[in-house]
């Protein structure tokens, strides 16, 4: 199957490699495709919250915050009472795991796994490169390691997770993708010339 | 540009905002009961005032809630703002 499916930047991937660099001021630009993406809806304090705040080990609880790990199932705050959870491609059986917590209960379990794709900028000039574009404060006193939040970069809407000191993931809607992907060979540009 | 501290996501700068107008415009309990001018005024009539009016707005590139606020139309400050009741807190 893996042959089969196209991501929204496969056919940049190149491009995006080639405008990488390394060094104190250099930034590589690379899509993690094919993520899996669950979105959640539920109210704080609810039993339906609480069970999958358990399946997940926790819930995030304020503007920020992300519980999990980059590497395996991370969920980011989107909202009091929505979340996203992501994980490694096609993993179904969380989806499962999850919709079975919810139960009948108000609230939502949706795949969303084709709604974004994820571009990872990491070097010590990805913060440089993002605040070309992104309105928030990314001073690490204001935006620290796994800190998540939804902004825009340029014009569009994305949601930026910062995975590390020098890594940051902007997840993006699919048909921005292509635009986006282009705006950032744009301001990496300058990286390219002087390291 | 603005900074509108969002009840649920802190300062934010106003182009992640949209504007909702005035704030506590209750539906009418009985509309078949108004006349078209009661109708007309609450669809279309909404205060204007010089200092603190309350409205909404709705924080669209953020959390997406809607929530009011109490802002001064002269010097465009935000004196408060509050989640909406029913709006998950």
């Amino acid at each position: 199957m893996d042959d089969l499916r196209i991501s929204p930047l496969q056919h940049l991937h190149h491009r995006l490699a080639e405008a990488g660099s390394d060094g104190p001021r250099g930034v590589r630009l690379r899509e993690l495709a094919f993520s899996t993406q669950i979105g959640l809806r539920a109210e704080p304090g609810s039993a339906a919250h609480q069970r999958l705040a358990e399946v997940l080990g926790g819930l995030p609880g304020a503007v920020g915050e992300t519980t999990g790990s980059p590497q395996q199932t991370a969920t980011l705050w989107l909202a009091p009472d929505e979340f996203l959870t992501l994980a490694a491609p096609d993993s179904d059986h969380l989806l499962d795991q999850l919709k079975e917590a919810l139960g009948d209960d108000p609230g939502q379990v949706v795949d969303l796994s084709a709604n974004r794709t994820t571009v990872e900028l990491i070097g010590g000039a990805a913060r440089e490169t993002l605040e070309k574009g992104v309105p928030a404060d990314l001073h690490p006193r204001s935006f620290g390691i796994d800190q998540a939040v939804t902004t825009t970069l340029g014009p569009v809407p994305v949601l930026l997770w910062r995975t590390g000191e020098n890594s940051f993931r902007v997840l993006l809607r699919s048909s921005y993708a292509e635009y986006l992907a282009h705006w950032l060979l744009d301001a990496v540009r300058e990286f390219q010339v002087t390291s | 540009m603005m900074l509108i501290p969002c009840p649920h996501c802190g300062p934010r700068n106003e182009t992640e905002f949209r504007y909702g107008g005035q704030a506590h415009v209750a539906y009418p309990r009985d509309p078949y009961a108004l006349t078209d001018e009661q109708w007309g005024r609450y669809l279309f009539y909404r205060e204007n005032p010089k200092g603190q009016f309350a409205e909404r707005w709705v924080h669209t590139a953020g959390c997406r809630k809607w929530f009011n606020a109490l802002r001064d139309t002269v010097t465009y400050e935000f004196l408060s703002t509050e989640a909406t009741p029913g709006a998950a807190s």
